[in-house]
């Protein structure tokens, strides 16, 4: 393997609240080779959007990344200061948020917002800027780009206003984006159109992609690699194929289970008895225990990393190996 | 675009026709103005001539059509007390009020908003704590009080300023300015101080509350993972969105300054229109209460008719009449 | 802090964590209690002109008067004893305060969550009416209802009523109607529940934290107001003066350098209106939920 464009090590990025200290993201390590796309999975609240912001160094207060590396293109973020970062993110990595209403700001044009984001990296004129920006418009999918330019984001449907995030988030070609769920709020029929649009323009310009989702059905047909998330911490990690056919954590196993098309037509889903615990009061060692239908007085030790050829999960007693010793 | 402007105009045009009715009906309906203006040794003759000259004797309703009639023509009746038409009356104090208004409200808006824009970027910082509980200060210290410490610390005790009155004036499009003399300046400024300290309070920390707002949206957000400097995007994104708010009240304020220049002028002996109000008050001239209250009516209006525009033209989504 | 006590207890640990606010709760609490024992605390009585004497009238403070005691913040220009004078003045602008904002409290909570609840032409009215109000300064009013209603305790309380009960109608009404739309209150129509049961059992707890908050400033904002309408003359008759009463009595006497007479009542007027202003500060961010962490 070539040398990772962005390698994540030991994240921890914690919130200190009036309530306690919200462990979001406490050890999170991966690597993401150039034009590849990592699907991080995991249900609301595992931690998996602060991965994403922690990686571009935007943590808002009370939070802040309190241990770990992010290394991109072999920069170490975390300890660049602010100006330095601000000069990289948008240029080297940049971001999709979820919601494309409230990403675009209703007061400015199109054109007004692409011109700024360039500017940000590039001293371009007017003229130049312009003739960029309508550039990427077209090539994520908007006709008549130029005419566009001049348009607010209120004239734009949902699905479009998020093809002008993608576009400002494409316009200096970053190693990296990180997408936070960029069609959970779109219609169906948009999403897969997006979807494959985004594959195609990251293999087109060999932009890695982080793709964060709570759907396994959706990541599982885009990424190459997945990381699935729990409490914090990545539990499972490998190539896409491997983990849908053989998973190893259970947690992996419960979410594979609960896909649709995995069941029975007229059989109910299966599903992962239990919620999310909080993140305040995460029982010591593996926090998937409690809910968990394997578990046994080892588990309140933290599972250590187990790592097989290209894949690694975190777990005294994986699935399909029931037969071997944990390691 | 004109639906709206129309939609709005009609709107104004209700709410003076309300306005006149409620003005008109509290001012007339109670009390009894004859026992003001005609002095208890007056002969029966006398109180009836002058009961029918103010036509007095007449069923409120005809009062209320005469007065509207009058109205329209520009004709606001005449004060029962100095006995010249109110119009002039008012017309003569409006520029000294008009002139302290302005000044403070623009000047507490500019200073205002950089100070709000600031606690609210910076909320943990001195010096933003310092901006919050001055503007505490400032909402809650009543406003005549406010003019008498000024007053007493700037004019009796350091005699920096005069302590009232408005100085000289020039002339200029034929209304007389205070601001563009020295000795007019020094005269302007304490009252203009005391007038802007309330909306100086009030519009950081309006501009305050939207800036922490904003500022943890994922408009914001989206343009920091942009690259963009944190100076573009308070001065692009951020002004931009708090705008509509600021233009919103900094038009109520102007209207509501109007109102506590009464004060301010009290204590200040600043010859507006405020302290017309008050002397007429206290004696209870009717026609001259009736027509600052609907000047006042006017004005407010004017302004929310002007400020819908104002809006119409930054809001893109009003302007290309996506809401209305 | 633990998460099992009752809501009031986590409100009032949230609350203790500002120290300004406690400050202020103190400062604010112990105003009332002087102003409820005004007769017990004070030196003289301000109001029994048998014990004024023209002779002790605006002396400095520290100055020993007839009576034979200090007058620890000197005298005003009716030889009243001024620290008596601010308790007794403290006490009128209170029950004034709290008179208006009780009346003004529930008038406007009750025409708020009527239209909220009722909807159709009545709500239209009342709200537009509120909102007609709202756009007009609060002092404009209450200064042409005092001229119209004449002076006295009744007629000022009622102008300040008439000129702020308008903020407690919108806000009622804003928490009703989030609350009206829900599927709950639907359901609660549907059972046959009488309408005012309704309203009270379910629209109004809602409205409560939102009201509270408004119902703080709106006390200071009567107790300044009635102070700004007394000093300039159309507040409370002289012989019963108020805070701002006190102040306008000194306002001529300033210029000759006899500060005290206006400033002592003006600073305990402002220690009260900020102790005020800053614990309903302090409860509106605590009921605010999206300033929370």
């Amino acid at each position: 393997m070539t040398d990772p464009v962005l390698s994540v090590r030991d994240l921890r990025t914690h919130f200190f609240t009036r309530a306690g200290v919200v462990k979001a993201v406490d050890g999170v390590s991966f690597d993401l080779a150039a034009g590849e796309i990592l699907g991080l999975v995991g249900e609301s609240g595992s931690g998996k959007t602060v991965t994403g912001f922690s990686i571009l160094g935007l943590i808002d207060a009370p939070g802040r990344i309190v241990e770990g590396s992010v290394m991109l293109n072999g920069t170490e973020l975390t300890s660049l200061p602010e100006a330095q970062l601000r000069a990289r993110r948008g240029r080297d990595i940049s971001m999709v948020f979820q919601d494309p209403i409230a990403t675009l700001n209703p007061m400015l044009t199109i054109g007004q917002q692409m011109r700024l984001a360039i500017n940000a990296h590039e001293k371009l004129g007017r003229r130049a800027a312009e003739a960029r920006a309508a550039e990427l418009l077209t090539q994520v999918g908007i006709p008549s780009a130029e005419a566009r330019l001049r348009s607010y984001p209120h004239e734009f449907s949902g699905g479009m206003r998020q093809r002008v995030a993608i576009a400002i988030a494409l316009l200096h070609r970053p190693s990296v984006i990180v997408a936070d769920e960029p069609t959970t709020a779109l219609d169906v029929s948009i999403q897969a159109q997006i979807l494959y649009q985004m594959r195609d323009l990251a293999a087109q310009t060999g932009t890695a992609l982080i793709w964060i989702s709570h759907d396994l059905a959706v990541v599982s047909s885009l990424a190459t690699r997945l990381a699935v998330m729990y409490a914090g911490r990545i539990v499972e990690q490998g190539p896409t194929a491997t983990l849908l056919r053989d998973p190893r954590h259970p947690y992996t196993a419960g979410l594979i289970a609960s896909l649709p098309a995995t069941s029975k037509p007229g059989e109910p889903l299966a599903q992962i008895p239990g919620t999310t615990p909080s993140l305040l009061s995460l029982p010591p060692g593996c926090p998937f225990a409690p809910r968990c239908a394997r578990q046994t007085p080892a588990c309140t030790e933290e599972p250590a990393l187990t790592i097989e050829a290209d894949r690694g999960w975190r777990c005294f007693h994986p699935v399909g190996q029931m037969h071997e010793e944990p390691a | 675009m004109l639906g709206f402007i129309i939609q709005r105009f009609m709107q104004a045009v209700v709410v003076m026709a309300v306005m006149s009715v409620i003005v008109f009906c509290g001012v007339y309906a109670i009390g009894n103005p004859i026992d003001i203006v005609i002095p208890p040794e007056a002969t029966e003759e006398i109180r009836l001539n002058t009961i029918r000259r103010l036509g007095l004797d007449r069923p409120l309703y005809e009062q209320y059509f005469i007065f509207i009639g009058n109205l329209l023509q520009g004709d606001l009746g005449r004060s029962f007390v100095y006995n010249v038409p109110v119009l002039e009356l008012i017309g003569g104090r409006l520029p000294a009020t008009l002139e302290l208004v302005l000044i403070s409200v623009i000047s507490a808006t500019v200073i205002g908003v950089s100070l709000g824009i600031y606690a609210g970027y910076r909320p943990d910082s001195w010096l933003s704590k310092t901006i919050m509980a001055v503007s505490v200060l400032g909402f809650s210290v009543p406003s005549f009080w406010v003019g008498l410490i000024l007053i007493l610390t700037f004019a009796v005790n350091l005699g920096w300023m005069p302590a009232g009155g408005r100085g000289d004036t020039v002339e200029i499009l034929g209304i007389e300015w205070s601001f563009l003399t020295a000795d007019g300046l020094s005269h302007i400024v304490l009252p203009a101080v005391n007038l802007a300290l309330f909306k100086l309070a009030m519009m950081i920390r309006l501009a305050r509350a939207g800036t922490r707002e904003i500022m943890l949206t994922d408009t914001i957000k989206f343009a920091r993972a942009a690259g963009l400097s944190e100076a573009t995007i308070l001065r692009r994104h951020l002004l931009k969105l708090i705008s509509i708010p600021i233009i919103t009240v900094f038009g109520l304020e102007l209207g509501s300054t109007l109102a506590f220049a009464v004060v301010t002028e009290t204590i200040f002996s600043w010859p507006g229109v405020g302290k017309l109000i008050i002397d007429s008050i206290s004696v209870l001239d009717r026609p001259v209460m009736v027509a600052y209250l609907i000047l006042v009516a006017f004005l407010f209006v004017t302004i929310n008719f002007v400020i819908d525009l104002v809006f119409a033209l930054i809001d893109p989504r009003i302007r290309h009449g996506a809401s209305a | 802090m633990s998460d099992q006590s009752t809501p009031l207890r986590r409100f009032w640990a949230e609350f203790r964590e500002n120290k300004v606010a406690v400050v202020a709760l103190v400062v604010m609490v112990l105003m009332g209690l002087l102003a409820l024992f005004a007769s017990v605390v004070s030196p003289q009585n301000p109001y029994d002109l048998a014990n004024l004497s023209l002779m002790d009238s605006r002396r400095p403070p520290g100055f020993v008067g007839s009576g034979g005691y200090t007058h620890l913040l000197g005298t005003d220009p009716q030889g009243r004893d001024l620290l008596s004078a601010i308790f007794y003045g403290l006490r009128i602008s209170i029950q004034i305060g709290l008179a208006a904002g009780f009346v003004s409290l529930t008038i406007g909570t009750f025409l708020g969550i009527l239209a909220a609840y009722l909807g159709g032409r009545i709500e239209t009215l009342i709200m537009r009416m509120v909102d007609l109000q709202l756009s007009f300064p609060a002092i404009l009013l209450a200064l042409v209802i005092v001229a119209m209603l004449g002076q006295g305790k009744a007629q000022l309380i009622g102008a300040l009523v008439a000129a702020q009960y308008a903020y407690f109608a919108r806000t009622a009404y804003g928490a009703a109607k989030a609350e009206r739309g829900k599927d709950y209150i639907e359901a609660a129509v549907a059972t046959p529940l009488s309408t005012r049961l309704v309203m009270l059992r379910h629209l109004l707890p809602n409205c409560t934290p939102p009201l509270i908050v408004v119902a703080t400033v709106q006390i200071a904002n009567s107790i300044s107001l009635e102070a700004t309408l007394s000093f300039l003359g159309l507040g409370l008759p002289v012989t019963e003066p108020s805070l701002g009463m006190l102040i306008s009595n000194g306002f001529p006497y300033m210029m000759s350098g006899r500060y005290w007479i206006s400033v002592y009542p003006g600073v305990a007027l402002i220690i009260l209106i900020v102790a005020i202003n800053i614990v309903g500060d302090q409860v509106r961010d605590q009921f605010n939920p999206r300033l929370r962490r």
